[in-house]
């Protein structure tokens, strides 16, 4: 009876003892993997490309398709303010990539930034500037599905940049890009490669 | 003549000397610093006009002594950030944060203000403040030609200058609001000066303590002063007339604040800003944004007219400048705040023929019930317009806006919330851009000619033919 208590009392231990050092060592397992960079730039980017496409299509399909196009109740203007209108999906991407530039400057642990941009842009400023801007906004445009990755240097700090393609998702895409009185190409069609996202995550050499 | 005074006198006598006169020299200046009265023998050059008030206060800008070009763009964004964002800057800075105009900024650095409006540099400083040469577009604009042939052969230092094109506020200004509105005749058919709502947005204004003054009209029997207030008849007769004893405003309201447990403090018989601030956040905040209050808004004595660079009648040359400046303590007549108390300080050319203008006889007429409601032009009309502002992200109600540089310099950022309220957009431009006309007080006729409106118009003829089959 005494022996068996006591095997009891060592197993009731010994279970314990494995447990207590299971979580600990799950939790440093979850610890090392929060703060361990197992990311690479190219799948970070690849997952922030995912979120950004997938917010703004579920944008231009859900809102600004169905209320503008569809169920016609509502504009959608670059001039929203004025018009009392939507904000393109364009515009809603932009001030979404404006406000990561002030909220990450704020957190220098979170830096990225990310823009859109055409080889066919109604505001030339969203033109491709540099080398890697142009080659891959060329690529993605010429192989469709493909997306572009290089490293470049902008202003002494080196980026891995990442180019996607941006695509009409809805007719409203290229009817805009088509009717819009700057625009230097007007047959865009749904599906069509209308520009891309370049995406920049700063690297160390 | 040092070496003979020390051979005379011996070193020790002349090393005795220097550190007496070092010492009075460091004490003088340490009297000039913390004194405030002197501080310009500190400054490295004049300040400019928006800033010139502030000359007593380094610490108002320099709030760190080493803190360089971050500091000083913080304490920029403090006082101006809320016009530094769209819809009111064409070029907010987060637009150029984007590290591809890495190359751009290397030519100029747009995303710190001091790149184009450096302090104490008079010489180089032009119109609002500019301290780049009037081409500064051409940096990141050298092709604009391509992108807009009618602009082919212009030179870049006009882009700002012909009246065209502001750096920061093109609201008027931009392709289609021009397109939209180019057809607009000089008066419009309808008015849409914008009424006061206060009281019935009172429910939507948090900081409003409604439970404590309902809107009851109040008597005399229902002031609330203490005993040991000082109240002369005067002001308490002015009190019953105004629109807070109509509102149910008491006296504790401005004379007493209100802790967060809700408890009222002592009586003050001259409350400040914090009285007027318990109501009127939005409004008592852009008045210290503006030149009017911004040294209060400073921990600062009060602007004194005799202090301004504007023309300023003598006789209030050393009036304190606060709410009741211009409102005048107890009565608060919104109408003698709107024209009297401007042109009692106030005595520039502008300001002098007001009273000759047509403005001036449509107000006139509106207080001798004459003229329609709405139909007068004040100077606050014009200078501190009712607008309906973002007071939150979430809510946005009309207030008179208090800070009268928001609307003014560049004069085209008056357009759209006051000459379009009943003037047509063409007839705006042109009068704000007629310098005589400005002068004046508008008496006269402006040129119906504007060039941008007709750069415009061709721009849309342009689109409407390519669209044609």
């Amino acid at each position: 009876m005494k022996l068996n208590a006591l095997l009891n009392v060592k197993s009731l231990v010994g279970v314990s003892v494995l447990g207590l050092g299971s979580a600990f060592a799950l939790t440093a397992w979850s610890q090392d993997a929060g703060e361990t960079p197992s990311i690479t730039p190219r799948s970070m980017a690849d997952a922030l490309h995912m979120v950004m496409d997938s917010d703004r299509a579920v944008y231009t399909r859900r809102i600004v398709n169905r209320l503008a196009a569809k169920d016609k109740v509502i504009t959608a203007s670059e001039h929203f303010e004025d018009e009392k209108a939507l904000v393109l999906p364009a515009q809603m991407f932009r001030f979404g990539a404006e406000m990561v530039a002030e909220r990450a400057e704020a957190n220098p642990d979170v830096n990225f930034s990310y823009s859109l941009q055409s080889i066919w842009p109604i505001n030339k400023q969203n033109a491709p500037q540099t080398e890697a801007e142009k080659a891959g906004l060329q690529f993605v445009a010429d192989n469709k599905g493909q997306n572009y990755y290089a490293n470049e240097e902008l202003g002494g700090v080196n980026y891995f940049t990442a180019v996607y393609a941006d695509t009409a998702v809805a007719p409203v895409c290229a009817s805009c890009h088509n009717d819009h009185k700057d625009s230097p190409r007007t047959d865009f069609k749904i599906g069509d490669v209308m520009g891309g996202v370049v995406i920049r995550i700063p690297i160390e050499q | 003549m040092i070496i003979a005074f020390a051979k005379e006198q011996g070193i020790a006598t002349v090393w005795l000397l220097w550190i007496l006169v070092s010492c009075v020299l460091c004490a003088s200046l340490a009297v000039a610093f913390y004194s405030k009265d002197n501080r310009v023998v500190f400054m490295p050059g004049p300040l400019s006009a928006g800033h010139h008030q502030l000359g007593d206060s380094c610490e108002s800008c320099h709030s760190d002594a080493f803190g360089g070009g971050p500091v000083l763009q913080t304490l920029c964004i403090d006082c101006h950030g809320d016009d530094r964002k769209k819809p009111f800057d064409s070029h907010p800075i987060a637009k150029f944060k984007d590290p591809r105009n890495a190359a751009r900024l290397e030519k100029i650095n747009v995303t710190l203000c001091l790149s184009c409006h450096t302090e104490h540099r008079p010489e180089i400083t032009a119109k609002n403040g500019l301290t780049q040469p009037l081409d500064v577009c051409f940096h990141c604009h050298e092709d604009i030609a391509e992108e807009r042939p009618s602009h082919d052969g212009m030179a870049f230092v006009d882009c700002t200058t012909s009246g065209c094109h502001n750096y920061h506020d093109n609201r008027a200004l931009y392709t289609d609001f021009l397109v939209k509105h180019m057809d607009q005749p000089h008066y419009l058919p309808e008015l849409t000066v914008i009424e006061r709502e206060f009281v019935s947005v009172i429910d939507q204004i948090v900081e409003y303590p409604v439970d404590r003054y309902p809107l009851n009209e109040l008597t005399v029997d229902d002031s609330d002063e203490p005993t040991t207030a000082t109240l002369d008849e005067a002001s308490m007769s002015d009190w019953l007339a105004s629109s807070h004893a109509k509102a149910g405003v008491n006296c504790s309201a401005c004379h007493q604040t209100v802790n967060a447990e809700g408890e009222l403090s002592a009586w003050n018989d001259k409350p400040g800003l914090d009285g007027c601030s318990s109501c009127h956040s939005v409004e008592v905040k852009d008045f210290g944004k503006g030149k009017h209050g911004m040294r209060l808004a400073e921990g600062l004595d009060p602007l004194n007219p005799i202090n301004a660079q504007l023309p300023m009648h003598t006789d209030n040359a050393h009036e304190a400048l606060t709410c009741n400046s211009c409102h005048g303590a107890h009565l608060y007549d919104v109408q003698t705040a709107a024209v009297d108390s401007c042109l009692g300080c106030h005595a520039d050319e502008h300001s002098l023929a007001y009273k000759s203008s047509s403005h001036f006889g449509l107000w006139q007429a509106e207080l001798d019930g004459v003229g329609e409601p709405l139909s007068g032009v004040s100077c606050a009309t014009c200078h501190m317009p009712r607008v309906n502002k973002d007071v939150s992200d979430w809510l946005s109600r009309v207030v008179v806006e208090h800070n009268q540089s928001r609307y003014f310099s560049p004069n085209s950022k008056m357009i759209r919330p006051v000459c379009q309220s009943c003037h047509g957009l063409p007839f705006s431009i042109s009068a704000l851009s007629d310098p005589t006309l400005v002068t004046n007080n508008f008496q006269g006729t402006p040129n119906p000619h504007v060039e941008s409106v007709d750069l415009a118009r061709k721009d849309a003829q342009r689109h409407a033919e390519k669209k044609s089959p």
